[in-house]
């Protein structure tokens, strides 16, 4: 909406990540929308607080529609969404801030229906828009405006979290390759069931870590970010916690399992039981 | 001696069948063609611990618990002596004598009914036993009690009969003791019965029924006392194509679930107490910000924090109307009697979508799970004011600037055309986020600009020229109205001024509160809520408080309020 609305005044600081993932989200949502011969306009994103949240404005082109709440609370909205109206294709875009510091309370819950959601999570580390306090994935030890003597944390470890409390999709990718990143996310999309698009999204103001993340190849120095190897097998639980055993950061299909949705129990139980009509249920009531 | 109205109370332990005895005595009493009013208070365990659940049966309808009680039944010595001195003059206990004894010489006596239950050959028949004896003393027809009983238990299993028989035996049994005890506590009289259909229902399932009859499509919620019973009517009712109702795991999540439904085009709702609403303020305030129907239901009780979660309190007023930091006055329907809660929770759900926002029912502990008989409702008379769903093309102006005097501007649903982001921060005509001043300005008199399409719920006006006018809130309504039905029999000069709606307020019910010289408000808490945010409206309102976790007594209230006349005059 940025084009058209030149009163409109968030933006992005150059060369952040999160240009990238926008990039991704609106390749998918394309893709997948022309592919299941969708209309656009059942499209509908659910948007954190913080620097991520608002790609929902920033979306180019097409507009799907999007809701802009409150902080920590994408989940409890896109549950209201998706339960009330599975017909829509349901997306969350946060950042580490809002889905894993505030909002983490609802990650399990939503896993535990198997909520048919996909959830985009720009992680940089930090705290970017409040002008860089530390996050839960800011490393022990790191110095922001909120932790002048050094960060006294263990960071949490995103992609073992969402392993451990049963998402049924978790991919792992950075925002430097937005044509890759989209295959995730539409794959994440076409997913039956809860499923994170976990993303390293750097913040090039309070946390640049396109450097670390890549390394420096010429100088022969390794990134952290390293590609899942072609034999992984995602839908084995067993060899997702393996791979996450390794140091640094995957890139891929980390874990996806097969299941019924929140959708399809609600379904098998209106199928179970009668329907009922307000009129047979106030006549109980007759005296 | 005859009389219209008694009270019977039953005393003891929780789990000892005490609101199941209240209210069977209830059902027999309401299909002879009485009016009952049942009242339970109990603590906040599974079992155990003192509790007591009482009916009142009148050959009028019923507007509070009433003031003392006639018939006492205390089934432990705890009982008798922490509700004896609520007795009337010659109200009767019958003790427990399977548990203690009383000396001799005083207005009771003891019944063994377990023993006499297993002499029919039916161990639970025990309340049947009781309920004979209060029939007895209350000179109630006992073969209305054989109706209900065989109502009750003919469920077309095998031992059906034989179950019927033992129970009516024990209510013989039952009726032969008191009857040998000498003691009577007068005449029920005949009942008038009501030429209309009726239900008999609790204040929390009338509010859940309403709500679907104004076509509730989805609920979720938390289990919270006094407003579990709320969550439960709704997973076994709201079922069928296109309707969920389903138990979150918070309030935060319950709150911004219905607004994620609201969004999406369903009426939705929630319902929690005192610590809920706490949580769910700032999901409120989203609701007001972006534009989304819902209705939330706080069904209240003692605070603050866990408080007191079984006990009545009328506290909350103060955090519904302003729930949310920023500039918010939520609209509040408060409903007064179990009838009421019907027609609040159908005009509640018809609110959120006529002015597209968030609209608070607020009842309470005391009309919660209380069971009243009320005029079965006319489903067809309530009205379904579905929001009207923009169908134009893209780039519409949601949010544009408005009056009364326009249409609200549609709503566009997902799915739909007109996409565009609800936005929680301040945001222009179409939605996209701004800080610009004048956006603010013409946004927030928006929001409080469609408090006026909100009308259309109850108020009673009486005597309107009197300088004194009573004017309670919520359930206090009942025993305030009985107050002052008395006051005007014994030639008391006072007006009278109830609503069901707090805000917005219907404007003849501020024009009389405002001309009066003095507003008399009963509630049940400390600061006097509702007459403090009177007052802020320039209307000369004090309060009669009390915060003991029970409702007003119509007795208490009719000394206060004359008390007030003895200080107004010295003024």
């Amino acid at each position: 909406m940025s084009k058209r609305n030149s009163e409109y005044d968030f933006v992005w600081c150059p060369g952040c990540g999160d240009f990238g993932v926008r990039r991704a989200l609106e390749f998918a949502l394309t893709n997948y929308t022309s592919e299941h011969e969708k209309p656009y306009n059942t499209n509908v994103i659910v948007a954190g607080i913080g620097c991520s949240g608002n790609m929902v404005h920033l979306i180019e082109g097409d507009q799907p529609f999007g809701i802009h709440g409150i902080h920590g609370r994408t989940l409890p909205i896109a549950l209201g969404i998706k339960s009330s109206r599975p017909d829509l294709n349901t997306i969350i875009v946060a950042g580490d801030g809002d889905f894993l510091s505030i909002g983490a309370e609802h990650i399990g819950p939503a896993a535990q229906r198997n909520l048919n959601v996909t959830c985009i999570i720009m992680d940089n580390g930090v705290y970017g828009l409040t002008k860089g306090q530390s996050s839960p994935t800011s490393d022990m030890g790191k110095i922001t405006t909120s932790t002048p003597y050094g960060k006294i944390e263990v960071p949490v470890s995103p992609l073992n979290y969402y392993m451990t409390v049963g998402v049924s999709y978790i991919a792992s990718y950075y925002s430097s390759k937005p044509k890759i990143l989209a295959n995730f996310i539409k794959d994440a999309m076409n997913h039956k069931g809860f499923s994170i698009v976990h993303v390293q999204s750097p913040c090039t103001t309070y946390n640049d870590t396109y450097e670390l993340l890549k390394g420096k190849p010429r100088e022969g120095i390794p990134g952290l970010a390293w590609e899942i190897p072609e034999d992984h097998d995602p839908s084995s639980e067993n060899s997702a916690f393996d791979l996450l055993q390794r140091p640094g950061i995957p890139l891929g299909l980390v874990y996806k399992a097969e299941g019924k949705t929140l959708e399809d129990r609600q379904e098998e139980i209106r199928e179970k039981v009668k329907e009922k009509d307000i009129n047979e249920t106030i006549s109980q009531y007759v005296i | 001696m005859q009389k219209k109205d008694f009270v019977i109370r039953f005393a003891g332990e929780g789990g000892q069948g005490l609101v199941t005895s209240a209210d069977a005595l209830a059902r027999a009493a309401t299909s002879a063609g009485y009016y009952t009013q049942t009242f339970s208070t109990f603590p906040s365990q599974i079992m155990g611990g003192p509790a007591s659940s009482q009916v009142r049966i009148s050959t009028s309808p019923v507007l509070s618990s009433g003031d003392g009680i006639d018939v006492l039944v205390a089934l432990n010595q705890y009982a008798y002596d922490n509700h004896h001195e609520d007795l009337v003059e010659n109200g009767v206990t019958i003790y427990n004598a399977e548990e203690y004894t009383l000396p001799d010489g005083g207005n009771y006596f003891g019944i063994k009914a377990d023993e006499i239950a297993k002499s029919t050959g039916n161990t639970r028949a025990a309340n049947m036993v009781t309920i004979g004896a209060v029939s007895n003393l209350i000179n109630f027809s006992l073969s209305e009690v054989d109706k209900f009983i065989k109502n009750r238990f003919s469920r077309g299993r095998a031992n059906d009969q034989e179950i019927i028989e033992a129970n009516i035996k024990a209510v013989r049994l039952g009726s032969e003791i008191a009857n040998d005890s000498g003691f009577s506590v007068g005449e029920l009289a005949e009942p008038i019965k009501p030429d209309y259909e009726q239900i008999m229902i609790t204040g929390n399932a009338a509010i859940s029924l309403g709500a679907v009859a104004a076509g509730l499509e989805y609920y979720v919620g938390y289990p919270i006392s006094p407003a579990t019973t709320i969550l439960i009517w709704m997973e076994n009712n709201l079922i069928g194509k296109n309707k969920f109702a389903y138990q979150v795991s918070s309030e935060i999540e319950a709150i911004n679930a219905i607004l994620g439904a609201g969004y999406a085009g369903k009426k939705s709702m929630t319902a929690t107490a005192g610590p809920g609403i706490a949580l769910m303020s700032e999901g409120l305030g989203l609701a007001w910000m972006a534009e989304i129907p819902l209705v939330v239901v706080d069904v209240q009780r003692g605070g603050p924090a866990t408080g007191l979660p079984t006990k009545s309190e009328q506290s909350d007023l103060f955090a519904c109307m302003h729930p949310a930091h920023g500039d918010v006055k939520m609209p509040i329907l408060a409903p007064g009697s179990v009838e009421e809660c019907f027609y609040a929770g159908a005009l509640a759900v018809n609110w959120a979508e006529r002015y597209q926002g968030p609209v608070i029912l607020m009842s309470e502990m005391a009309q919660a799970e209380r069971g009243e008989n009320i005029p079965k409702p006319d489903l067809s008379k309530i009205s379904d004011e579905t929001r009207e769903i923009y169908a134009g093309d893209n780039g519409f102006k949601r949010y544009q600037s408005w009056d009364i005097s326009d249409k609200l501007t549609p709503m566009p649903i997902p799915g739909g055309s007109g996409a565009y982001v609800a936005n929680g921060s301040e945001h222009d005509e179409i939605g996209d986020t701004t800080h610009l001043p004048i956006h603010h300005i013409r946004l927030t008199e928006r929001r409080f600009n469609k408090l006026k399409l909100l009308d259309g719920a109850h108020y009673e006006i009486e005597n309107e020229d009197k300088p004194i006018i009573l004017a309670p809130w919520g359930s206090s309504k009942g025993p305030a109205r009985e107050a002052y039905e008395r006051l005007l029999a014994s030639g008391v000069d006072i007006g009278w001024a109830y609503s069901v709606a707090l805000n917005p307020l219907p404007e003849k019910i501020s024009d009389v509160l405002s001309k009066a010289e003095k507003v008399i408000v009963p509630e049940l808490n400390y600061q006097g809520q509702w007459s403090a945010l009177l007052r802020q409206d320039g209307i000369n309102a004090e309060s009669i408080v009390k915060y003991d976790g029970t409702p007003f007594r119509p007795g208490e209230l009719v000394s206060k309020i004359l008390n007030f006349f003895k200080t107004e005059v010295r003024k």
